[in-house]
C-alpha cells in the first residue's frame, strides 16, 4: 500500500514548511523512520522521515519549495504499484464533495473515468482498503466492483499540475476526526489521509499511534504539565478586574517596566578570578545573571508563572529561556531547571544552546517550555532596554552591559561596575510590588555573586 | 395485529375516528358515492351517511374553503383531495386561511382540520401529477405536515391528525395504498413530531420520509448482505420535525444520507442537513450527501422517468461515498 509523505507540523506553531534538501532520491528504497528530506520550520531545519516502506517513488516538492503542512511531497510504494490517483490528488480539489451532490448522487451523471483510471491494474488495493478498522469499515462487498475512481476525481493525474506550492494544500480533515484527534493528543500533521483528496478521517485517526507525531509538543508541555510542578492560583475578583482592565488600556498584555541598577564590581572581580583559576572556569556575566535569576525566581514563585487567562500558574520548577539571536530573528532556548545547575553548568549549556540555535539545529523541545525568560544586549553596547513578554511568560528581563561610572558610596565619589536591568511584567500576574521585590533579590545575588557558587 | 394495506389502515383509522367524535366529517371528489378515486372511504357512505360523507363538485378551493369555514364553527373537517396535484387550486385556503386562522383571529378560532390525499409520483403520470410537495407545506408556520411510509403510521399518524386542534397535512401515496404491514388493533396512536429509527444500524444514517422508506429499507436490507448496517430514520412528520431523533443517529452513525422523493432545492434534505450541521458538527466524518429526484419536470417515458426518480442504487451509492468506501 501506498504511504503519502507530506508536509507535517514539525514544531508547535508550524504552518509552512521550507524543503530544504532532499535526501532520498526517486527510486531509492526506504523504510519507515528514514530521513527522506530537511525541512526547515518556522523555527529550525528539522528532518522529515519515512511513515512507510516501499521505495519512494515520486518526489512532487523541490529543493527550496514551501508548502503548507500538510501538502503531499511525495509517495512511498511498492516498485510496480500504480500512484497515478495519488499523485493526482495532490491537484487541490475544486471544492467538497457535497456541493456537487446531484453527481455525487447519481453514479450515472459521474462523467467518464479518466484515461489514468481506466489504465489503473484491477489489483490496485483501493487507499483504504488497507486502513480499513472493523470497528469503522464494513467487510467489503465481496461482489466484483466497477472501477474504483480515484480519491479524488477532479485529479487529473499530471505530476507537474500537482506541485505541492498549488494553493489549498491545507490539510483537510473531517470534523469527527478533528475532534477524535484532539481528545487523544493526536496531532493531525502526523496522521495520513484516506479520504477524498487526502481528507483524514475517523478511521485514519484511529489507525493513527497516539505517540507518533505528536512527541514534539507533548515533551515541552509534559515538561510543564507534571503534577507537582506548579501550582494553580485561582484569579480572585481584584485580579479579574486588574486584569481586564489593564489589558484594555495597554493591549493584550499590560506591560509594565521596572529598572534598576546594580553594582556589578564583585561579578566582574569574580569573572577575573575564575578566569586565573584556568580556562575551564570561564563564565561569562550573562551566565552570572542566569543563575542569579534562577535562584531568585525559586524565591519568587509569584514572578516564575505564567498568564493562563482564567488562571495564574506558579511554577515550582525554573526554567530560563534565554533570547539568541540568529540570522533572521530570534530563538529562546531554555535552560531547564536552571536553579539547580551549576555556574559551570549553566555556562557550558548556554553556549551549546547559543551554537545550536545559530545552526537552526535547536529541537522544538528546547526552546519551549520556559517559565521566565532573560535577554541580554549587553554585548551590543545597549546599557538598557525593555524586552516584550513572551506570552504566557508573566516577565521578562531585559540585562544591559557592565560599564564603569561614576557613583556615591557612603559619601565617596568612586568608580564601579555597574549595569541596569529592566523588568517588563505582565500586570495581570504580577505587581509592582512583586516585580520590585523580585529585582531585589537579583541584585543581592549579583552584588553578592559568591552565592552564586556556593 | 393484523396485517393492512395501507389504504385499509387509513379507512381504519377514519372510521375509528367518524364513530368516536360526530363533530369529524370527510368531503372531497367522489369520497362518497364512488368510495373514493383510491378507496380509501370504502364503505364509509352506507355507514355514516351523506351527511358525514360527503362528494363536492370538481372545485379544490371551493371546498377547502368550505372545510376552513366548518372548522371555523367547531366541526372537525377532514377534506380529500384527489391528489396533491390538485390541491395547488387550494393552496390559498390552505396557506392563507386555514394555516393563519389561529394566529390573526387572535386565538379566537382553532382549525381542527386535515387536508388529505396522495402526494408524489406513481407510475407515468407526467409532469403534472407527479410531484412531491411537503418541503412547499412544511415551508408554513401553522401547518402541520404529516407523511406515513407504512400501515401502522397511516393509521397512527391520521388518528392523531384529527384529533389535532391545528389544520394538518396529510400526505400519502399512490404507490402506498397496496403495500401491507402489521398495524396494532384498536386506538393505536402515532404521535405528530416524533421519528422512528425503522432499522438501527452503526455505519451511516438514512433519514429519509413519506414513500422513501420503502426505498430505505430495502437499501437495508441489500446493505446488509455486505456487511453494512444502515440506521433508516422515518421522520414521519416533516413539521414539527424531530431534530433529536436525527441528532442521535448522526451523533452514532458519523455520517449521513438524506433520503426524499421531491426536488433537490430547498427540499426537505436542506432543512434535515442544517439540523445535522448544527447539532452534529464534531460528528461528522464525511459531508452529508442527498438523494432527491433530479431537477427535471418529471418526465413521461419510463425509462426517463425511471432515471429521474430517487431509487435504492442512488441511495446506496451514496451511503457508500459517505463511508468513504466508493
Amino acid at each position: 500500500m501506498a504511504t503519502k509523505v507530506t508536509m507535517e507540523a514539525l514544531s508547535p506553531t508550524m504552518e509552512e514548511g521550507r524543503l530544504v534538501k532532499w535526501t532520498k532520491n526517486e527510486g531509492d528504497q526506504v523504510k519507515s523512520g528514514d530521513v527522506l528530506a530537511e525541512v526547515e520550520t518556522d523555527k529550525a531545519v528539522m528532518e522529515l522521515v519515512a511513515r512507510g516502506d516501499g521505495v519512494l517513488r515520486k518526489r512532487l516538492a523541490n529543493e527550496g519549495d514551501a508548502s503548507p503542512v500538510g501538502t503531499l511531497l511525495a509517495v512511498i510504494a511498492a516498485p510496480d504499484e500504480n500512484i497515478d490517483s495519488i499523485v493526482g490528488s495532490a491537484v487541490p480539489a475544486a471544492a467538497p464533495a457535497a456541493s456537487s451532490a446531484p453527481a455525487a448522487a447519481a453514479p450515472s451523471a459521474r462523467p467518464a473515468p479518466s484515461p489514468t483510471q481506466a489504465q489503473s491494474p484491477p489489483s490496485t488495493p483501493p487507499p483504504q482498503q488497507a486502513a480499513a478498522t472493523p470497528s469503522v469499515a464494513p467487510p467489503r462487498p465481496a461482489a466484483p466492483r466497477p472501477p474504483a475512481p480515484p480519491a479524488a476525481p477532479r485529479g487529473n493525474g499530471s505530476a507537474q499540475a500537482a506541485a505541492p506550492s498549488a494553493p489549498g494544500g491545507r490539510q483537510r480533515s473531517s470534523p469527527l476526526a478533528r475532534r477524535l484527534a484532539n481528545e487523544r493528543g493526536i496531532q493531525l500533521g502526523a496522521v495520513q489521509g484516506t479520504g477524498p483528496g487526502g481528507r483524514i478521517v475517523k478511521r485514519d485517526v484511529e489507525n493513527a499511534k497516539a505517540a507518533g507525531g505528536g512527541a514534539a509538543r507533548s515533551a515541552a508541555a509534559d515538561r510543564l504539565a507534571t503534577e507537582g510542578d506548579f501550582k494553580d492560583v485561582p484569579l480572585t475578583q481584584i485580579r479579574k478586574t486588574i486584569a481586564r482592565r489593564l489589558a484594555e488600556s495597554n493591549g493584550p498584555v499590560p506591560t509594565f517596566f521596572l529598572t534598576a541598577e546594580y553594582d556589578a564590581t564583585r561579578g566582574a572581580e569574580l569573572r577575573t578570578q575564575l578566569l586565573e583559576m584556568g580556562e575551564q572556569y570561564k563564565v561569562s556575566f550573562n551566565d552570572i545573571v542566569i543563575k542569579a535569576v534562577a535562584l531568585s525566581l525559586a524565591e519568587h514563585p509569584e514572578v516564575n508563572a505564567h498568564w493562563l487567562g482564567d488562571k495564574i500558574r506558579h511554577f515550582n520548577r525554573i526554567h530560563v529561556a534565554m533570547a539568541v539571536a540568529v540570522e533572521d530573528g530570534l530563538i529562546t532556548p531554555v535552560l531547564f531547571d536552571a536553579d539547580r545547575m551549576t555556574l559551570w553548568e549553566i555556562s557550558e549549556k548556554a553556549r551549546e544552546l547559543a551554537k545550536k540555535a545559530r545552526e537552526r539545529r535547536l529541537m522544538p523541545e528546547e526552546y519551549t517550555g520556559a517559565t521566565f525568560t532573560v535577554s541580554n544586549l549587553g554585548m551590543f553596547g545597549i546599557d538598557q532596554f525593555t524586552a516584550i513578554i513572551n506570552p504566557p511568560e508573566a516577565g521578562i528581563l531585559a540585562i544591559g552591559g557592565v560599564e564603569e561610572k561614576p557613583v556615591v558610596i557612603e559619601g565617596q565619589l568612586v568608580v564601579r561596575e555597574r549595569m541596569r536591568v529592566t523588568m517588563s511584567c505582565d500586570h495581570r500576574a504580577v505587581d509592582g510590588a512583586t516585580g520590585a521585590k523580585f529585582l531585589q533579590t537579583v541584585k543581592r545575588y549579583i552584588e553578592n555573586p559568591l552565592s552564586l557558587i556556593i | 395485529m393484523a396485517v393492512l394495506t395501507y389504504r385499509d389502515a387509513l379507512t381504519q383509522a377514519l372510521r375509528e375516528e367518524l364513530q368516536r367524535d360526530d363533530r369529524v366529517f370527510l368531503m372531497g371528489e367522489e369520497v362518497a358515492q364512488y368510495n373514493g378515486a383510491y378507496k380509501v372511504s370504502k364503505g364509509l357512505l352506507d355507514e355514516f351517511g351523506p351527511m358525514r360523507i360527503v362528494d363536492t363538485p370538481i372545485t379544490e378551493l371551493g371546498f377547502a374553503g368550505v372545510g376552513v369555514g366548518a372548522a371555523m364553527v367547531g366541526l372537525r373537517p377532514i377534506v380529500e383531495f384527489m391528489t396533491w396535484n390538485f390541491a395547488l387550486l387550494a393552496l390559498d385556503e390552505v396557506v392563507n386561511a386555514a394555516a393563519k386562522m389561529l394566529y390573526m383571529s387572535g386565538g379566537q378560532f382553532k382549525m381542527p382540520m386535515v387536508f388529505r390525499g396522495p402526494n408524489g409520483a406513481a407510475l407515468q403520470l407526467s409532469a403534472q401529477h407527479s410531484q412531491a410537495w411537503e418541503s412547499w407545506l412544511a415551508h408554513i408556520p401553522g401547518l402541520k405536515v404529516c407523511t406515513p411510509g407504512t400501515p401502522a403510521d397511516a393509521k397512527g399518524l391520521l388518528k392523531s391528525a384529527i384529533r389535532d386542534d391545528n389544520p394538518v397535512v396529510f400526505l400519502e401515496g399512490e404507490m402506498l395504498y397496496n403495500t401491507k404491514g402489521e398495524v396494532p388493533d384498536g386506538d393505536h396512536i402515532v404521535p405528530l413530531g416524533v421519528a422512528e429509527v425503522k432499522r438501527q444500524g452503526d455505519h451511516c444514517s438514512v433519514i429519509t420520509h413519506g414513500k422513501m422508506v420503502l426505498v430505505a429499507m430495502r437499501v437495508a436490507d441489500d446493505l446488509a448482505k455486505e456487511g453494512i448496517n444502515i440506521d433508516v430514520v422515518d421522520l414521519r412528520t416533516v413539521r414539527p420535525i424531530d431534530v433529536e431523533a436525527i441528532s442521535r443517529s448522526v451523533q452514532k452513525t458519523n455520517r449521513a444520507v438524506v433520503l426524499e422523493e421531491g426536488w433537490e432545492i430547498c427540499g426537505m434534505g436542506s432543512q434535515v442537513v442544517d439540523f445535522i450541521q448544527r447539532e452534529c458538527f464534531d460528528d461528522l466524518d464525511a459531508p452529508v450527501l442527498r438523494v432527491h429526484q433530479e431537477d427535471v419536470p418529471m418526465p413521461y417515458a419510463k425509462n426517463l422517468e425511471r432515471a429521474a426518480k430517487p431509487d435504492a442504487g442512488k441511495t446506496i451509492a451514496a451511503i457508500k461515498k459517505v463511508m468513504y468506501l466508493d
